[in-house]
């Protein structure tokens, strides 16, 4: 390991002195002179028609500014969605509007009715609760399948139906039908991956602001990618140009895709300062993230693999209903779609695969990202497919997927993608010596002789990371770039300062970038200061989501800095009167090869801005580059993943032994940030397995909706874990090899978990296939007991 | 939160005047209380801490052996202070919520509240124990009266719970995974006269006696008195976390782990 704090050094996070000080500065943490503040009025039915909402006494309650409704948003556009999904037939997703304050209707839980504004948040609140509201109750639609029956209650009136696409994708009818008619054996599974709610520690929080001496409009949010706001918010929702609206996410506690979206209410507190000459803040309690944040995940999936006699995969086909909830967010219509049917392949090379997904509207929260957002969908659906094929087959699960694994790159999977490079035998041959499989049979005696049942669970992942390139992108119905920015700024004095478009919420962006950099001109990383989140500061970049802020950002980076070098090798060579060619830079030094002429690196940057001694007629002053990155692939990190779990018998309660994680993310920056991510989701991906879960009743209440019924993982919840990424195929199309690891852990450890579960239940003799998650105690118990 | 006017007597005498008042509240450590408040679910016009009343706190012995715990006393002092002499009730307080919610939350708050899914209601009835009033002396068995209902009437204060200390006892607790209150909670209390069995989480008319168990653990105190029973499954608390079915398997399970754990 380098000691020097370039590529591949664990450097210590430097934004965690600040963080773990309390002097972080979050979005709440900002207040403005004159500040007021907003109440939203939400909706406590799922459906209804508004009948009346009447403000005439809560405006005239102490300290109330205005009160907003919808009929003040008639002229203003509603929150857009950034991709189009094309269906079957080739028609656009059916795209309902989504108001920033309801019209007409409310359409779930928590959709915003008015919203007070005050000069301060109590009155606020006791204003909005004076708001006399009628609503027509009307049928609730919940359930996915029943809001796809012919006679069920719409939840836009102006759309045809509740299905906002019928998507197919793969290999055509005729392939697959060849498949599973030669087949020797068919394994089917149904499964519910259930809703999510992401719970990042700092609920979101908007400032509107308005300066009215320049026009400009600022607006200060809790966001992952700041330039994406700016664009949709100022282009679709408010009609602001660019040049007139700032927006700055400053640290943001945590994303988990939830805070990639445009918000209504980001849109509100931008409008209102607007129009009250205020700012205008609101801050998000935790019981109303639990009914306003985009929720994650939601599928409900039937998965067939068809095999032949010699346990070869033949073809895959997969039937999937993904909730949308009440409106399109900002990429949820690709979430089911080209994040989860690309992936669909896993690691085999199965020649046949075909994905359908209908997307349905019910009148729920809405659904969009969450980490991973649908490959950990694709990753679980497959893997506990395979994992029950294994068991019906009697074949080892670990051989059944070796025998079936991809080895030859690149390889073009029927659903479209093309994995650039990976090595699945590598990683799990990492697995099987960090997850001493072969001490199993022991433990799982242990165990026994303690009246628990131990189970073993193993599966492979792959992602993708890095949507990319645009073109394709565009192609596909995103309606956005997918490149990424930076800008490098060298001072005269030597620091430099790199802008960013991407986004650290919690990823250690200010430690790792500045590694890449330092490693690259030789210098120490504390002369590297990182900038992002300010749109005013940074190049239009896309911010960050997917895992792509090395891959994207850090590429771009990458080029910045080498255009750097290019230009600093230029002067280098002034000052040395040496050719260009001859300029070689190490250790922060130029000098000319094969003589003992050098320049230090300060005298290169103080001469790009003290011009005195200076090729003025050549090049320009200063020192300053910016690149735009669009990769022209996406990063595949794969890896395999195992869990060891006890169950108890009597109560049915899991308890998670150990769990490896051997992962392939190409190069690594700093591998103790990388443990970090991976810890992170491995935690919430054992959440999803064995915990959490976002229920609603018939009527569309929500019955999780605090943490006293949400169930969150807590530190005793998790093991310790075995973790490695030593088995490394460098990504081969960017300039860092690098290929993404922020997702991984919660793609690639729920179906281990789920796995070991069903195979601590099968060793007790119990005729267990499949437990949806959460596997909590009660689930496991009804499992075991038929109930 | 709505307004409300705040006072914090040094007395029970003065506590009891200032709860007179109309839509008067008393606060113990807030732990119950404020979570409503911040939620607006409830709108008391005035706030009584009952926090600076130094004859309601503490943990002593009677002159009959009982252990009497000050109504205004923490869990974390239950914890530390009942350990000796009561262990089985020290535990109990020792594992409710965290260090942030024993610190703060009271044995009053906790009774006085009388949640389905709370620990303590489950050792005050399966103690037999007396909770003690600014105004009479309550039986345990009178004193619960189904969820969230007590005997107790509008601004009385519990100033002290006697609890006749058992020879042996133990509280198990199924966590429900995300509050971690009880799923099922089960006391057990070997007397001299005889076994109480109380349990919590379970049952939609809150803290219950089972009295089957209580009649075979009184002629054998060993896990296998209790084997194949269970409570009906009629009435149990049927949720997202558990069907009553499960509840009632778990109350078997649960009791049987505390009468291996009693000491
Ligand atoms: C995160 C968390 C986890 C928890 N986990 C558990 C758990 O695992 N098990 C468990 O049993 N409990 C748990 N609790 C609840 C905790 O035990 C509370 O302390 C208790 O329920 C209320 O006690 P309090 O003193 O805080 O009462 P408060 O919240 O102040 O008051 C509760 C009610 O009791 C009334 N009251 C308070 N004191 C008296 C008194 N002396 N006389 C008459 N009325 C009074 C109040 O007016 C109010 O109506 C948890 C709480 C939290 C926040």
């Amino acid at each position: 390991m380098p000691a020097d704090g370039g590529i591949g050094a664990a450097t210590p996070r430097r934004e965690d002195v600040r963080f773990l000080t309390g002097a972080g500065n979050y979005t709440d943490d900002i207040n403005m002179r004159g500040q007021a503040y907003v109440a939203f009025l939400r909706s406590d039915v799922a459906h209804g028609k508004l009948k009346k909402v009447d403000t005439g006494a809560a405006a005239a309650m102490p300290g109330v500014i205005r009160i907003f409704t919808g009929e003040d948003f008639e002229g203003v556009g509603g929150i857009p969605c950034g991709w189009q999904v094309t269906d079957r037939h080739g028609e656009p997703m059916q795209e309902p509007p989504q108001p920033v304050l309801a019209q007409g209707k409310v359409r779930h839980i928590g959709d915003r009715i008015a919203a007070v504004v005050a000069e301060s948040l109590e009155q606020a609140r006791n204003a909005a609760e004076a708001i006399v509201v009628e609503i027509e109750d009307l049928p609730a639609v919940v359930d996915m399948k029943k809001a796809l029956e012919p006679d069920a209650t719409k939840v836009h009136d102006d759309l045809k139906n509740n299905l906002c696409y019928d998507w197919v994708f793969g290999s055509d009818d005729a392939a697959i039908e060849g498949a599973f008619s030669k087949a020797a054996h068919v394994t089917t599974l149904e499964l519910v991956n259930q809703r999510l709610v992401a719970n990042p520690m700092e609920p979101r929080v908007a400032i509107g602001d308005y300066a009215s001496h320049s026009d400009e409009s600022t607006l200060y949010t809790t966001s992952q990618n700041p330039h994406m706001i700016r664009l949709l918010m100022g282009a679709f929702v408010l009609g602001i140009p660019e040049h007139k609206l700032r927006v700055v996410a400053p640290d943001v506690g945590g994303g988990f895709g939830t805070k990639i979206f445009h918000y209504a209410e980001e849109a509100f507190c931008t409008f209102a300062a607007k129009a009250l000459h205020r700012p205008v803040k609101w801050t998000s309690s935790r019981s109303e993230a639990f009914i306003s944040d985009a929720q994650g995940r939601d599928h409900v999936t039937k998965i067939e693999l068809a095999l032949d006699a010699e346990n070869n995969f033949i073809g895959l086909r997969t039937d999937t209903l993904a909730n949308m909830g009440a409106y399109l967010m900002t990429v949820a219509p690709a979430v089911p779609t080209y994040l989860h049917g690309t992936l669909m392949a896993g690691c085999y090379r199965t020649p046949a695969v075909q994905v359908n997904v209908r997307a349905v509207f019910t009148n729920t929260v809405p659904v969009d990202a969450y980490r991973g957002a649908g490959r950990p969908e694709a990753t679980y659906q497959l893997e506990r497919l395979i994992d029950k094929a294994a068991r019906e087959l009697g074949a080892d699960p670990i051989a059944l997927r070796r025998q079936n694994f991809v080895t030859e790159f690149p390889y073009t999977t029927p659903v479209a993608v093309q994995y650039d490079t990976g090595n699945y035998h590598g990683t799990m041959d990492v697995l099987e010596k960090i997850a001493d499989i072969a001490g199993f049979e022991k433990r799982r005696k242990d165990s026994e002789a303690r009246g628990k049942l131990r189970g073993f669970g193993i599966n492979c992942y792959i992602e993708a990371c890095g949507l990319a390139p645009s073109h394709l992108v565009g192609q596909l119905g995103g309606r956005a770039g997918f490149y990424e920015s930076a800008t490098v700024r060298v001072n005269a004095t030597g620091g430099l300062v790199v802008m960013t478009g991407s986004h650290s919420h919690g990823q250690g962006h200010e430690t790792s970038f500045p590694q890449v950099v330092a490693d690259m001109l030789g210098i120490d990383p504390s002369m590297i200061e990182l900038v992002h989140g300010d749109t005013s500061k940074i190049p239009m970049g896309m911010g960050t989501y997917g895992s792509r802020s090395l891959s994207v950002g850090g590429s771009a980076i990458y080029r910045a800095t080498e255009k750097i070098i290019a230009k600093a090798k230029k002067i280098a060579a002034h000052l040395m009167e040496a050719s260009e060619a001859d300029v070689e830079l190490k250790d922060g030094q130029f000098s000319v090869a094969g003589t003992d002429k050098s320049v230090a690196w300060g005298d290169v940057t103080l001469a790009a801005y003290v011009p005195h001694n200076y090729p003025l007629e050549d090049i320009e002053p200063g020192l300053e580059e910016t690149a735009f990155y669009d990769p022209s692939n996406f990063t595949y990190p794969a890896g395999a993943y195992a869990c060891e779990v006890e169950v108890d018998p009597d109560t049915g309660k899991v308890e998670i032994m150990s769990f490896a994680a051997a992962d392939d993310f190409g190069n690594i920056i700093n591998p103790m940030i990388v443990d970090g991510q991976v810890h992170g989701g491995i935690g919430q991906g054992i959440g999803q397995a064995l915990l959490e879960n976002c229920v609603y009743d018939e009527t569309g209440q929500l019955l999780s909706a605090s943490f006293m019924d949400y169930a969150m993982p807590r530190a005793d919840d998790v093991p310790f874990y075995a973790v490695d990424h030593s088995s490394q195929t460098p990504c081969t199309h960017n300039p860092l090899g690098v290929k993404g690891c922020g997702e991984a852990g919660a793609i690639g450890s729920p179906p281990a978990v789920v796995n070991a579960v069903v195979d601590a239940l099968q060793s007790g003799g119990h005729k267990v296939d499949h437990i949806d998650m959460p596997v909590s105690p009660a689930r496991v118990w009804a499992a075991m007991n038929n109930a | 939160m709505y307004a409300f006017e705040f006072e914090r007597p040094s007395t029970v005498a003065d506590a009891a005047k200032a709860l007179g008042e109309e839509d008067a509240q008393a606060l113990g450590g807030g732990q119950t209380l404020i979570p409503t408040l911040k939620q607006r679910l409830a709108m008391p016009s005035k706030l009584v801490s009952l926090s600076g009343i130094a004859e309601i706190k503490g943990v002593c012995k009677a002159d009959d052996g009982a252990l009497c715990v000050g109504g205004g006393t923490t869990h974390a002092t239950v914890a530390s202070e009942a350990k000796a002499d009561y262990p089985a009730l020290a535990a109990l307080a020792g594992n409710i919520g965290d260090p942030a919610v024993r610190n703060r939350g009271t044995i009053g708050g906790s009774i006085a509240n009388n949640d389905p899914a709370a620990c303590y209601p489950s050792a005050v009835l399966a103690s037999g124990a007396t909770v003690v009033t600014n105004k009479r002396e309550i039986a345990a068995d009178d004193y619960f009266q189904g969820l969230f209902e007590t005997a107790l009437d509008e601004g009385e204060i519990v100033t002290e719970v006697r609890f006749p200390v058992p020879e042996k006892a133990s509280y198990q607790k199924f966590e429900q995974p995300a509050s971690r209150f009880a799923l099922v909670g089960v006391f057990v209390a070997k007397y001299a006269d005889g076994v109480r069995v109380a349990v919590t989480g379970a049952s939609e008319s809150g803290v219950f006696r089972w009295s089957e168990a209580e009649a075979a653990l009184s002629s054998n105190f060993a896990p296998e008195a209790l084997d194949g029973m269970a409570p009906p499954a009629d009435g149990m608390i049927s949720d997202l976390h558990g069907s009553a079915d499960y509840r009632a398997h778990l109350v078997g399970v649960i009791a049987r782990r505390a009468v291996a754990a009693a000491s």
